[in-house]
């Protein structure tokens, strides 16, 4: 049976494409299943050295669809986990050396060969975007609880939607249960009912994932990275698995006292 | 805990609150944008329903989406000459 291709996507840059997706490809291959990561933002490839896998590259994306090389030879092998593969982007390309059409074709080839395609999409609208979401059978759209973000991410479900990728799942990054409490982020549920996608996940905002980006080395190894913990949760949903959501709004004394009076600044959450 | 209180007694509201109410409008504008192509042929394809049953003036046409804060409307305006009498399979 065929893979499945799965894009990461935003809008936004900046939001944590790159961490999720090699996180959740990680995890996923962790968990056993053989795993391609393909690093489509090309002109600015990063997902190598997120892996801290750049010193292995030798061909690159837009060399196998030109046929200078064959897949095989471009494929790195990860060095710490099984199963997993890294297709990196051209560096010294622009994004319209290759088409939506020949995009779609390298995935078709791929997913004979790897259960789960995970294919890191470039910021924006443009080409690229059309490159990333060419072949893919499901999208992940990551966000975080900013204004600028949420409304990029709404932007691009109602292009995937133009695109016949239906039913996107929503990643929501760096949720700082401090500021929540506070008033001053908005929460899960916020951004849930604003861009109405089912959720697949909630990070925390965690120094770790720095650390480990620093290292090359995915924050799920870090036993400690609560943003780790969270992306092998996503993994196991990616799967099909029905995983209970972390509590990252801790109910505290004061939230408990919060909803015993009406507070002067909760009198608006009923629109 | 001192914030806490300070909130509690202040009229203040939250900057989350204004972050949705905020991110409420602007997605009702982009949510509206509709291509001028598409606009276009929306266009036509409606005159050509429409000129099935009447004779239209189409040089005073109007046809727009007009928007306020919190909703959208396709508002078009289209002068008639005159109807069309329906002959024998004239509306096939």
């Amino acid at each position: 049976m065929p893979g499945k291709v799965i894009v990461i996507t935003s809008g936004k840059g900046g939001v944590g494409k790159t961490t999720a997706t090699a996180n959740i490809g990680t995890a996923l291959a962790l968990l056993g299943h053989k795993v391609c990561l393909v690093d489509a933002d090309i002109g600015l490839r990063n997902l190598d050295v997120v892996m801290g896998l750049e010193n292995r590259i030798v061909y690159d994306l837009v060399e196998v669809i030109e046929g200078a090389c064959k897949l095989r030879s471009a494929l790195i092998k990860d060095k710490r986990t099984d199963n997993l593969y890294l297709l990196p982007a051209a560096q010294t390309r622009e994004k319209d050396a290759i088409s939506p059409e020949q995009m779609k074709a390298l995935t078709q080839e791929l997913v004979q060969e790897f259960e789960y395609v995970l294919m890191d999409s470039p910021a924006g609208i443009e080409h690229g975007f059309r490159n990333a979401i060419a072949g893919a059978d499901e999208a992940i759209i990551v966000t975080t609880p900013e204004v600028s973000a949420v409304r990029d991410a709404d932007r691009i479900i109602g292009l995937l939607e133009a695109y016949e990728l239906y039913e996107p799942k929503l990643v929501i990054n760096r949720i700082r249960p401090d500021m929540i409490k506070r008033g001053d982020m908005m929460n899960i549920q916020d951004v849930r009912e604003i861009l109405a996608i089912p959720l697949l996940g909630v990070i925390p905002d965690d120094q770790t994932i720095v650390v480990a980006t620093n290292k090359g080395e995915p924050a799920i190894f870090n036993p400690k990275s609560k943003a780790g913990m969270a992306y092998k949760n996503i993994a196991r949903r990616v799967k099909g698995e029905d995983v209970p959501f972390m509590a990252l709004e801790q109910n505290g004394l004061v939230d408990k006292f919060k909803r015993m009076i009406p507070l002067p600044f909760s009198r608006r959450n009923s629109n | 805990m001192f914030d806490f209180l300070t909130r509690l007694f202040s009229k203040e509201e939250s900057s989350r609150q204004r972050a949705k109410d905020r991110l409420r409008l602007v997605l009702v504008q982009d949510r509206a944008i509709i291509s001028p192509n598409l606009m276009e042929q929306m266009r036509v394809e409606l005159l050509d329903v429409v000129s099935k049953y009447m004779e239209i003036d189409e040089r005073n046409l109007e046809f727009n989406l007009e928007r306020d804060d919190e909703a959208i409307a396709l508002v078009a305006s289209i002068p008639i000459r005159r109807l069309k009498r329906p002959g024998p399979g004239s509306l096939q």
